[in-house]
């Protein structure tokens, strides 16, 4: 039967095909599309160079009410420290017996500031920040640390243009780094 | 000797007979008496009329009834093996809590006992109004339920946890165990192959790290290369056998077997699929390695080979000279422990301790050493080797390369000092 056998032979290069096609696209098919919407209002994420910092500015000025008022109480009137990190000082203390870790000493890119401070501070209302009130406490912690006048206005490009004292100082992990000559009798 | 129905295979058999000729060979004909006691345990009244050749008092009335606890928990005689939770912290939103390691047997922690590390406490998410969302250098961006994600194919493995910070390089060291190392725990976890989820999205080209980002209050976000991501990396929903618990991420969190634990995301909501690294917060400032020079390692995500003697250990109490079983704990990021040291002479000399088979791939392995204490002071301690031969180091050989502002990845040799008159401590403290 001819028409049979052309039947099943087109029946098996559809199945062949749509399985090839679903392989493709998704194996399981499993999950639906995430919306451009959807993947915005979720997506926060700042990296090292500014990329995805939103549109908004902020002063210095401004953010010193913001951080007294919202900042404050944790990290010390000037930054230096309470329940929450010291964010303030410490340069030229990492290579002593008491280093002193803060955005000014430490963190190696400043845009990492307003991706912090947006996703989880404050402690007890993360996000609830607006846009200009986060470059303005960005702006104002770093004037602190004496990277950014006290007339400034922080944007998405002048925060990524910020040269962050540490930055140079990160390396890569070198481990297995110590060696044991594992020793097993009289040592 | 053998139990009714153990299998006796001729390993086992072998390893069990050497096991009783040198222990009854170490024990020297000393009488096999008294044991071991915790500071902590329970200091019962002993009632006469409930020892021989009286018959005790719980068998003289029926017990509870069925259904009297409908979700099981332990004897109340038990009462003192709880999470170890630092006492006078600053504050107990980013914190963490240890699991009582000195207490436990085998290499499976109880959910209950499991530590915990959060960096902004923990959320009670409803699983029905969870999603994960995968995105960035993907064909086609998804969402996901919690449904969807159990309909992938699933697996279990047992896999270690540990934090990066277990312990400190500074003093003072802790007492116990648990003060040293019980920022560790392991577990049968069970979910999702992360290579699979990522296949059903289509990587693209330049695709070399995933950035996951957690749905707590510090949106708590780390970049993991792909190559782990395509490895033995799990999206995982649940732990020994029951959905996770929320101080462990319920609904869903990632697992990375062998990595620092903040890495292994929980309440994970987002995977968005990069060419870089985001450099968070959490991979720049808190967890990177600082060096004596100033210098300071970063992405540092594999917890190397480590091991601990958990009984005898600090805070507990040898009654009486004679056998003692020397009982403990080793795994290593890189893979499977090939060989577990341990001395017995403060150092001098070293020898091999008996491995509990199976021994998994980046999973706990009890090791047991049996030994007779003759009453003398002395300091244990023991010493991992993993399938790459690497050697765990001394507390001094790690402190020599990175200095002691190193505030990560400690995974030094811990022994521990024996008195005459039972009490073991820190040896280093």
């Amino acid at each position: 039967m001819p028409s049979r056998k052309l039947y099943l032979a087109a029946l098996a290069a559809f199945a062949l095909a749509s399985a090839t096609s679903a392989q493709a696209q998704s194996p399981y098919g499993i999950g639906r599309a995430a919306t451009p919407a959807e993947i915005a209002g979720w997506n926060i994420d700042v990296d090292r160079y500014g990329n995805n910092l939103p549109p908004g500015s902020g002063t210095v000025s401004h953010g010193r009410e913001v951080f007294d008022q919202q900042c404050a109480a944790c990290h010390g009137a000037k930054g230096e420290g309470g329940l929450g990190d010291k964010l303030v000082g410490g340069q030229g203390t990492l290579a002593t017996p008491k280093p002193v870790k803060t955005v000014g000493s430490y963190w190696p890119y400043a845009p990492t500031l307003f991706d912090y401070i947006r996703r989880a501070m404050p402690q007890s209302a993360p996000q609830s920040l607006s846009n200009e009130d986060v470059y303005a406490v960005s702006a104002y912690i770093l004037n602190l640390n004496g990277l950014m006048p006290a007339d400034a206005t922080l944007d998405a490009k002048t925060l990524s243009a910020v040269k962050m004292p540490n930055r140079s100082m990160f390396v890569g992990d070198p481990r297995p780094d110590v060696k044991n000559p594992e020793c097993m009798t009289g040592c | 000797m053998t139990e009714p129905g153990d299998v006796e295979d001729d390993a086992g058999a072998t390893s069990r007979r050497r096991f009783l000729r040198e222990g009854a060979a170490l024990m020297g004909g000393a009488v096999l008496a008294g044991g071991l006691a915790g500071s902590e345990a329970v200091a019962a009244t002993v009632n006469a009329n409930n020892l021989p050749p009286n018959v005790p008092e719980w068998m003289k009335a029926p017990g509870d009834p069925m259904g009297s606890q409908l979700y099981g928990t332990p004897s109340p005689f038990e009462n003192s093996v709880v999470k170890n939770i630092p006492k006078n912290l600053p504050q107990y939103l980013s914190a963490s809590g240890r699991t009582p390691l000195q207490d436990l047997d085998g290499i499976i922690t109880p959910n209950g006992l499991f530590y915990e590390r959060h960096h902004a406490g923990v959320p009670a998410i409803d699983p029905a109004q969870h999603r994960l969302m995968l995105h960035g250098l993907v064909d086609k961006p998804l969402i996901f339920t919690m449904d969807d994600i159990r309909r992938f194919p699933s697996e279990s493995r047992i896999h270690f946890l540990e934090c990066s910070g277990n312990p400190e390089y500074k003093k003072p060291y802790g007492k116990t165990a648990s003060d040293l190392v019980g920022l560790l725990s392991c577990a049968e976890w069970t979910g999702v192959s992360l290579k699979l989820v990522l296949q059903e999205a289509g990587l693209q080209p330049g695709a070399k790290w995933v950035v996951a980002e957690g749905a707590d209050a510090a949106a708590l976000t780390r970049s993991i290369p792909i190559e782990k991501c395509l490895d033995d990396a799990m999206l995982v929903y649940s732990q020994n056998g029951e959905r996770l618990r929320p101080q462990q991420g319920y609904p869903l969190r990632l697992l990375l077997p062998g990595f620092e634990g903040n890495m292994n995301i929980k309440w994970l909501r987002r995977l968005r699929v990069a060419a870089e690294p985001t450099y968070s917060r959490e991979e720049t400032s808190k967890y990177t390695d600082l060096m004596p020079t100033g210098s300071a390692r970063e992405f540092t995500f594999y917890m190397e080979a480590k091991s601990i003697i958990t009984r005898p250990s600090g805070g507990q109490r040898l009654n009486t000279p004679g056998f003692h079983e020397i009982s403990g704990i080793a795994w290593s990021g890189h893979g499977k422990i090939k060989r577990v040291d341990v001395s017995v002479d403060d150092g001098r000399n070293w020898q091999e301790a008996q491995l509990q088979e199976p021994v998994l791939t980046r999973a706990l392995t009890r090791f047991r050493f049996p030994w007779h204490w003759d009453g003398q002071p002395a300091v244990i301690q023991s010493r991992a080797i993993d399938e790459t031969g690497y050697v765990q180091p001394t507390l001094a050989e790690l402190l020599a390369v990175r200095g002691d502002n190193y505030d990560y990845h400690n995974n030094a040799i811990w022994p521990w000092r024996i008195a005459a008159d039972g009490e073991v401590s820190n040896a280093l403290a």
